[in-house]
């Protein structure tokens, strides 16, 4: 199949970015849309050309390495999926495919379709630590958790990080991951002991960040690979609610913002 | 991250006001304050299908609250103040937060009335000041004179105008949809999730915020069938 691939190029963060146009003659609708580019950087460096620069690991939508967005559409057309694990077959013969890399200002881009999506790192860390009793496995039904919160637990763990949220987002928020991440140890008896101090924390870090806010939206969790639930932003709103309203002698100090040290 | 970067701390930690979360919990107070004003005036302005004594009494009798209405008043005032300026601020922060656009972008999964809500509630707004000087201060009353107390009167006289009916009509429907969206967003601001409740929220939110504007618009309606003389 023919198929038009316009790929937005920039070569760091200090230089003007533009769209470049390249056609595609024969691209097997089994490719993948990251082969679809290995393809196409084939064929840009057979000709002298700088290749496109993209983020890949596993190529099996687990890692959260890739993502773009395809049409106007985070991680493309098809829902629950990531960039690499999106068919080629879900185009037609001579579409013309826009990709574009995550835009926010949090995510300094780094070159091409390629960002940097280090705050996401730096609300995870901010999590700290979840208390664990070290030495023998305990006994199985020593700590019980129902089977909704396991799956609710579950749902959000799912969360591989990669940044579909804030860019789908019209605000630029990345209320959907920090929920997500706040979610899955929260809801557990193993994550309670931390639980309010962790919401503050993260939410601070959140903030220092320079993403915008949630209005509730929804179209982080319709781009989401890994389809995560809105119910994970009332669950970080709740908790961080929660801890604010306690007085605290530990209130955590965010780290500077990405933008600040790049 | 390699292990020699060392990451600086800032000095201060961010407040609840500071913070986006808590701005939006401030308008999601604020957002139910206003909720439970616009339900009461709902309420009040059916006694228009009563006898014209009815509103009348009910006009009269909140005109002598005294004290007590101008409590009302403020507070309504404070919350609009403040849920219009964590508004701007937020918007603001928000616009910052993606300085380069896309070039194309295509909505997938959110509905009309949440993209449209930093248009519908200005325009509500506009709305609501055009309402008081129309009903409570009497200044604008065209094609009619407004009298002092006789609030039936005066809404037959003022809906008559086919287009301060039209006006009003076209005002609540953005009300009704600036809610449909309000009134379930709320509920993820200030936390309150319930995983076998929260499916239905949103469907409730819609049902009560069409519930709200049929109550509303059936007044203009009315007048202008001549239902209401």
């Amino acid at each position: 199949m023919k198929l038009t691939l316009k790929i937005w190029r920039q070569k760091n963060r200090n230089e003007k970015g533009v769209f470049v146009k390249y056609p595609m003659n024969d691209v097997d609708p089994e490719m993948s849309m990251l082969e679809c580019l290995d393809v196409l950087n084939e064929s840009l460096i057979l000709r002298g050309e700088v290749p496109v620069a993209f983020e890949h690991d596993c190529r099996e939508g687990i890692c959260g390495s890739c993502g773009f967005v395809i049409n106007g559409v985070a991680h493309g057309p098809e829902r629950g999926t990531t960039a690499c694990q999106l068919s080629m077959r879900h185009f037609k013969d001579g579409d013309e495919l826009t990709l574009e890399p995550w835009r926010a200002k949090a995510f300094p881009l780094v070159k091409d379709l390629v960002v940097n999506r280090r705050a996401l790192d730096h609300i995870i860390e901010a999590g700290g630590y979840v208390s664990v009793s070290t030495g023998q496995a305990p006994e199985g039904n020593t700590l019980p958790v129902g089977k909704e919160i396991a799956d609710q637990s579950m749902d959000a763990a799912a969360c591989i990080g990669c940044g579909a949220c804030v860019a789908a987002c019209p605000n630029a928020s990345a209320a959907l991951f920090t929920g997500a991440k706040i979610t899955h140890l929260g809801v557990l008896p193993q994550g309670e002991p931390e639980r309010e101090r962790r919401a503050l924390s993260m939410v601070a870090q959140m903030n220092a960040e320079a993403f915008g806010n949630c209005t509730s939206i929804g179209e982080c969790t319709g781009v989401c690979p890994k389809e995560i639930p809105l119910e994970v932003i009332a669950n970080m709103n709740r908790d961080y609610v929660c801890a604010s309203f306690k007085r605290r002698e530990d209130l955590p100090t965010p780290v500077a913002p990405v933008l600040q040290h790049t | 991250m390699s292990t020699t970067e060392v990451t600086p701390h800032l000095t201060e930690p961010i407040t609840f006001w500071q913070s986006t979360n808590g701005k939006k919990v401030v308008m999601a107070v604020t957002g139910v304050m206003m909720f439970g004003f616009v339900v009461g005036h709902m309420l009040g302005n059916l006694q228009m299908f009563e006898a014209p004594e009815h509103i009348n009494a009910y006009g009269h009798f909140l005109h002598n609250l005294g004290e007590l209405l101008w409590i009302e008043r403020g507070v309504l005032l404070l919350a609009i103040a403040l849920h219009i300026i964590a508004t701007i601020q937020l918007a603001l922060r928000s616009k910052a937060a993606r300085p380069v656009g896309y070039s194309r972008r295509q909505a997938i999964n959110s509905s009309y009335a949440s993209r449209t809500m930093y248009w519908s509630g200005p325009i509500v707004l506009a709305f609501i000041i055009f309402h008081l000087l129309q009903f409570t201060a009497g200044y604008i009353h065209p094609q009619a004179t407004f009298v002092q107390g006789d609030v039936y009167q005066n809404v037959v006289s003022g809906f008559q105008v086919w287009w301060v009916s039209v006006w009003y009509i076209f005002a609540m429907c953005l009300l009704g949809l600036h809610l449909s969206h309000g009134l379930w967003s709320m509920f993820q601001s200030v936390g309150l999730a319930h995983p076998r409740l929260s499916p239905y929220l949103l469907n409730a939110a819609r049902a009560v915020a069409l519930v709200i504007v049929l109550g509303y618009i059936s007044i203009p309606i009315s007048v202008l069938l001549g239902f209401i003389k």
